[in-house]
């Protein structure tokens, strides 16, 4: 086998020494799990968790036409943006298909951060430059990755937990929304974001300053239960709330159309690349979108299985897992245009033996605001 | 973890505990840890035949589905009904409650198998 070194966050020795389970997740050493999935899972949902997120990409663009820029390279609207507000949005290839789901930050108006996938960021980077060298836009893009760690702190009581550690106050923060200050006495961008469904913030910090951070926030979070958490339970929790993962959900040969992400594609801003491909595509109509599924037989229908109606394959599992929350075991996958709505029956392949689910209603999970 | 000295193991992470010609077996610690929260145990029917190194069954937990293999030959005694309704005892108890099958075996020669020091010895050079 070929020998690979793994990458590593400035927490790998921290995750090591707290005994958690490690494994190679796209070239990172990340842990995938402290003290058990389901635990974690419940400890998200009910109380708080503590994610090292350090893997991902950072990117910054910055210049008087940085906006226009961006809402060049990006699906959504990114001049509806106002400075500390954020945006989930898509990276596309001209023929529609995804190069990465990111998050757009507007900092100020010739100021933008962009949080991209782990395995993606030099890609994503690749892809930017390249669009910028093909305009005239002016405005300079950076590979961030290197000044940044990221710790997410995911939970109902995320907000106390975080508060107690700045003078920053976090409530008036909305949903999507975020402000740079000083969090554990480290200069920190706060940013009311998460990937689990739940109320919390993802907070970006020098790479240098990430232990004394992450040691912070578990001993702010003690009285109200906080546990650290690995990917594990972050895939449960953003399945449960139908968050799209990059080389699942989506990837090149996916739109965000047919991935039931409508809502981050603007097609009257103006051009962006991917536009065309998009607007022929809603013209002419899906033939397949995502959609949930129960299974009702037992058994799991886990990512890559083979999707049937009446005998005949109809698509694919993006993502299954047991839903912990929901004590069900639940999925996505791609359907056929007429069955990609809830209330069909399907089956799914498990090892060989077609098993009873039925689509349905997503997301799966959501919480009460 | 204690790995009790009277069983042998198998390196795809099996025990077996032999008993006169009635066969034991379940999966390690090491694979339950392994494994994660398990959700779903498979076993086949009692009557059934089971053969050395072929799969008879699989474990699936949140994370991922996983064969187990028959440590030795002969038919399926008995099965470990509790599994079914309570897999999570896979986690808790590995080694004892939690078993999976028993089986009726024609030749009683475990010297295929390893030793608890080797076990650990293997799944510390694994790991």
């Amino acid at each position: 086998m070929e020998e690979t070194v793994l990458q590593r966050t400035p927490l790998n020795a921290i995750h090591r020494a707290a005994g958690a389970k490690m494994v190679d997740f796209g070239g990172w050493d990340m842990p995938v799990q402290y003290s058990g999935l389901l635990d974690e899972h419940h400890t998200v949902r009910r109380a708080v968790g503590l994610f090292d997120v350090s893997h991902m990409g950072e990117i910054e663009v910055r210049g008087p036409q940085a906006e226009g820029f961006l809402d060049y390279v990006t699906t959504n609207a990114v001049a509806r943006l106002k400075n500390g507000q954020a945006q989930y949005s898509g990276l596309l290839y001209e023929h529609g298909g995804f190069v990465d789901d990111i998050l757009v930050h507007k900092v100020d108006a010739e100021n933008f951060f962009l949080c991209v996938n782990a395995s993606n960021q030099e890609k994503d980077f690749a892809h930017i430059s390249a669009a910028l060298a093909e305009t005239e836009f002016d405005c300079e893009v950076e590979f961030a990755s290197p000044k940044y760690a990221q710790l997410a702190i995911q939970g109902p009581r995320a907000l106390e937990t975080a508060q107690k550690l700045t003078d920053t106050p976090l409530a008036p923060i909305r949903y999507y929304w975020f402000a740079d200050g000083v969090f554990a006495g480290v200069p920190a961008r706060m940013a009311r974001t998460g990937y689990t469904g739940e109320d919390g913030f993802e907070v970006y910090v020098a790479p240098e300053r990430a232990v004394e951070t992450w040691n912070a926030i578990l001993e702010a979070g003690k009285e109200f239960g906080i546990k650290p958490c690995g990917l594990g339970a972050r895939n449960t929790l953003r399945l449960e709330s139908k968050m799209a993962l990059y080389g699942h959900e989506i990837g090149p040969s996916i739109t965000p159309l047919e991935a039931d992400l409508a809502w981050i594609v603007k097609l009257d801003k103006g051009e962006f690349i991917g536009r065309e491909a998009l607007r022929k595509q809603a013209e002419k109509g899906l033939t397949r979108r995502l959609t949930g599924f129960e299974m009702r037989g037992r058994g799991i229908g886990r990512d890559g299985y083979e999707v049937m109606m009446g005998g005949q394959p109809a698509g694919w599992v993006t993502s299954g897992s047991p839903a912990p929350t929901l004590n069900k075991n639940i999925g996505l996958c791609y359907l056929p245009i007429p069955h990609a709505r809830p209330g069909e029956k399907i089956e799914i392949m498990i090892r060989n033996q077609a098993v009873e689910a039925e689509t349905v209603p997503t997301p799966f999970y959501k919480r009460d605001r | 973890m204690n790995y009790p000295e009277t069983y042998r193991y198998t390196k795809e992470h099996e025990w077996v505990h032999l008993e006169g010609d009635i066969a034991t077996v379940g999966i390690t610690d090491h694979a339950q840890h392994e494994l994660g929260d398990i959700v779903y145990v498979d076993l086949p029917k009692t009557g059934t035949q089971v053969e050395t190194g072929r799969t008879f069954g699989s474990v699936e937990s949140v994370k991922a589905v996983s064969d187990i293999f028959a440590p030795v030959s002969g038919e399926v005694s008995a099965i470990n009904e509790d599994l079914a309704t309570a897999p999570e005892k896979l986690n808790e108890d590995p080694h004892g409650a939690a078993w999976l099958i028993k089986v009726k075996v024609a030749n009683a020669d475990l010297s295929h198998l390893m030793t608890a020091a080797d076990y650990q010895t293997y799944t510390g050079a694994e790991s």
